[in-house]
């Protein structure tokens, strides 16, 4: 019982799902699903299919490179079973995924590093230019111009000073 | 060794049907079209290949018919004689030698044409050229129509041949005419020769097998021999002739004794002393036939003393291969194929003879070793009465026995199952003999899958130290952590905020209203404005909207209004009014009362001149109005656009283009 990788998706096939496609020349495609499988008999590239593991690692999207895909790696020479090694494993399989979801985090978040000074001046910028529509050119002047107070003077007091 | 098939030679065509079955290829198998309108290089291209294919076809063809006919010089000697006995060698070579120059001659035109053909200038050119080429290709198998004729016969003749196997043991039976060749042969095989009683019944051999000790031999009849000196012998003889002089076989050459073949003992043993040279090496019995008639001991005295003599002749040659010389009774047998007496003594004696020379050849060959695993393993002799029994160590017995015991005391799988229930209710289990590191582990099930991985793939032995690294390394990363480089940039006010999102909303609907008019605007006509149904357009909802801008609306709805309102009211307040009043002003109150809310208020009446316009007088105007109208009308009943939409939204409408015709025919609908 193994568990394959879908050819086109990448994702896990369980055993009793999905089919497996064997060309002439006896290269075995595995697909999850029928939608992969139809994708693939398109002859689309899985590297240009913007939701498949392919074009997301190839773009940067997720992490390509790192320690922790080396420690899942098919082996063709059995060991011998061994009670100890074998819990190990177990053991070192769940804090392996903890450790490659925490770095798939980073590695996210460092992506999107950028994202909020660059939503905030955008948004700055839409407001200012965009106003208008909210509120007429005209209108805002006339705003500043009614701001204006208009004092009255007192001339009289003044000339009876200046008389004095 | 090849077993010769003279049936598979391929049939010979006539120089006519030769040229029929070419030229016919040719016309089915390559382009026929050309126009003179093509590029030249392509009319030459299909004339050349037209040529070339021609060639290829009369070369293949040739070809095979020189290799499958034999090359005399290459096949059994025996079979290269027969040929050249039945055919004549220089005949027959000089016809295969015809053909070949024939496909010589045939590449040599094709060459020829084909370079001729690269430099012809018009379609007429190339055609004639190639009607050259093949037609000097045709003559030239014309000429050699009789050779193919000769071949093929030659072929049909072949076929008929009997298959002698020139090296597996062969009888040969040779004799006067009419001395009983053919009727022992037809006694001792299953061969059905005629048997006459005029001489040479049998013109040509003929090949019957018989078994003697589980082994097949050719026993082969040949044509009377005549006594005649070497250059006069007819075709017949000469058959006989190469059978004795190339195969290595058992000769058995038959004497009548009773001369009713029409021939003396005298002329046999005469005939026999002529031909002996032929014999050499080779087992040679003289059968005395028809004792029947007469028997051996009844004849002549000078008929005995020739047979004597022959008898002798017989036996130098049995002496000559190094047999022990038995009985002389084995060179000279007596035999009626008539009453059958001696008929398999005589086969037998034959028989006897060829395998005793055929073993001792083998046996001084260097073939012996693969006929060793025939010969039998000599006992050797007991060297004294000593009793000598078999001797077997003590600890090997002790060992056999164990061995017994622990066999019978072994318990199997079988009888484990069985005492646990049987099959469908024990299951054996096949980790018993599992070597690990620890027996414990034995019946441990160990999973093979884990949250989505294959837990084999994980299986390190030193899996725990590079965890351990990659621990480490986590640690380290973890502490560099990573600076908040959003506090860069200031956040607008929540002010603000409202505000853009309210901008947004408004670019929204704005967007979506764009949208759905485009794609209304191209199929579906459009209401104009001035049957506005929804009050779209009304001054309110200008005043609402400006005052919601923040400006005041007043100014605007005023002068909004004084367009639609009756000239009354706007002539004495000012005059803004853009239109001559021409007319009175009952026809312009009239009109305005009865066209109260319509908006064509705004546009002047049809009859009434503007100065910009361009109309010389009101008729003229007036006219070019009802023109207008006129197109426009025909065109919105079509929900046109406006005279330059050629729009047809369906060219092909189905209504159109399908079902019957209740009158009319389909190609007219």
């Amino acid at each position: 019982m193994r568990l394959e990788k879908c050819w086109f998706c990448s994702s896990t096939v369980y055993p009793g799902h999905g089919i497996q496609f064997v060309r002439n020349d006896a290269k075995i495609f595995r697909f999850c699903r029928s939608k992969c499988h139809k994708n693939f008999k398109m002859k689309r590239n899985p590297r240009k299919v913007k939701w498949t593991k392919a074009y997301r690692r190839l773009h940067g999207k997720d992490m390509t490179q790192d320690a922790t895909f080396e420690f899942e790696r098919k082996r063709n020479r059995p060991e011998r079973y061994d009670r100890n090694l074998t819990e190990n494993t177990l053991k070192a399989i769940k804090t392996i995924d903890k450790v490659r979801s925490r770095r798939e985090e980073t590695h996210h978040k460092n992506r999107m590093k950028g994202k909020v000074a660059k939503e905030r001046k955008e948004a700055r910028k839409e407001h200012d230019q965009q106003l208008h529509m909210l509120i007429a050119p005209g209108a805002m002047v006339k705003d500043t111009s009614a701001a204006k107070v208009t004092v009255k003077v007192q001339h009289e007091s003044d000339e009876n000073r200046m008389e004095e | 060794m090849v077993q010769y098939n003279f049936k598979k030679i391929t049939k010979v065509p006539t120089g006519k049907d030769f040229v029929d079955i070419v030229l016919s290829r040719t016309q089915r198998q390559t382009p026929t079209v050309v126009h003179k309108g093509y590029a030249i290089n392509r009319i030459r291209q299909f004339y050349m290949r037209k040529v070339k294919f021609t060639q290829t076809n009369f070369h293949e063809k040739l070809s095979t018919i020189i290799e499958d006919f034999p090359r005399l010089d290459d096949i059994h000697p025996f079979y290269g004689d027969l040929l050249h006995v039945l055919y004549n060698k220089d005949h027959y070579k000089l016809a295969l030698g015809q053909i070949n120059t024939a496909r010589n001659l045939i590449g040599k035109i094709a060459k020829d044409y084909v370079k001729l053909l690269k430099y012809g200038d018009s379609l007429y050119r190339c055609k004639a050229l190639k009607v050259a080429a093949l037609g000097r290709m045709c003559t030239v198998t014309k000429r050699i129509g009789p050779s193919l004729a000769y071949l093929d016969q030659i072929r049909q003749h072949m076929a008929r041949l009997p298959s002698i196997d020139p090296n597996t043991r062969t009888i040969l039976i040779c004799g006067y005419p009419n001395v009983g060749k053919s009727s022992f042969i037809n006694k001792i095989t299953r061969a059905d020769v005629d048997v006459q009683p005029y001489a040479f019944t049998t013109k040509s051999l003929f090949v019957g097998h018989t078994d003697y000790k589980y082994l097949r031999y050719q026993v082969i009849d040949t044509p009377g021999i005549l006594d005649r000196p070497f250059e006069d012998r007819n075709i017949i003889e000469m058959c006989s002739i190469t059978a004795l002089a190339h195969l290595r076989a058992a000769v058995l050459f038959f004497l009548d004794i009773s001369g009713s073949c029409g021939y003396t003992i005298a002329q046999q043993s005469a005939l026999f002393h002529s031909i002996k040279s032929l014999f050499m090496n080779k087992p040679l019995i003289i059968v005395c036939n028809k004792t029947d008639l007469q028997s051996l001991a009844g004849i002549s005295d000078d008929d005995k003393k020739l047979v004597e003599e022959m008898r002798s002749e017989a036996l130098k040659t049995l002496i000559g291969q190094g047999g022990e010389p038995r009985e002389g009774a084995e060179v000279l047998l007596t035999m009626s194929t008539l009453t059958e007496e001696g008929v398999i003594a005589v086969k037998n004696a034959a028989c006897e003879r060829l395998l005793d020379q055929r073993v001792e050849i083998k046996m001084k060959s260097k073939k012996i070793n693969e006929c060793l695993n025939r010969f039998h393993v000599a006992v050797p002799k007991p060297r004294d009465q000593k009793e000598r029994p078999v001797c077997i160590p003590q600890s090997v017995l002790e060992a056999k026995a164990k061995e017994a015991a622990a066999k019978e005391s072994k318990k199997l799988e079988r009888d484990l199952e069985e005492e646990n229930g049987g099959a469908g209710v024990y299951s054996a289990s096949l980790k018993k003999h599992y070597l690990l590191a620890d027996d414990e582990w034995k019946e441990d099930n160990m999973p093979e899958i884990l949250d989505g991985h294959n837990v084999y793939d994980f299986v390190d032995p030193d899996i725990l130290q590079r965890l351990e690294e990659l621990e480490k390394e986590e640690g380290l990363l973890q502490e560099v952590g990573d600076g908040d480089e959003e506090m860069d940039v200031e956040d607008l006010t929540p002010q603000q905020h409202k505000e853009l999102a309210e901008i947004r909303k408004k670019k929204s609907l704005l967007i979506r209203e764009h949208r759905i008019k485009k794609s209304t605007a191209e199929s579906r006509p459009i209401v104009p404005r001035k049957f506005d149904k929804d009050k779209r357009f009304t001054s309110e909802r200008m005043g609402r909207q400006l005052s919601s801008l923040g400006l005041d609306p007043s100014k605007a709805i005023e002068r909004a209004r004084s367009k639609s309102r009756g000239r009354k009211r706007e002539r004495s307040s000012n005059g803004d009014m853009d239109v001559d009043d021409d007319g009175s002003n009952k026809k312009m109150r009239a009109r305005s009362l009865s066209r109260l809310g319509s908006r064509s208020r705004s546009r002047p009446p049809t009859d009434v001149l503007v100065p910009g316009e361009g109309f010389r007088d009101s008729a003229q105007k007036i006219k070019a109005h009802k023109l207008a109208k006129n197109s426009v009308f025909k065109r919105n009943k079509d929900a046109k656009k406006g005279e330059g939409d050629r729009v047809i939204p369906n060219l092909k409408p189905k209504h159109l283009y399908s079902g019957k015709r209740s009158n009319g025919k389909t190609t007219r609908r």
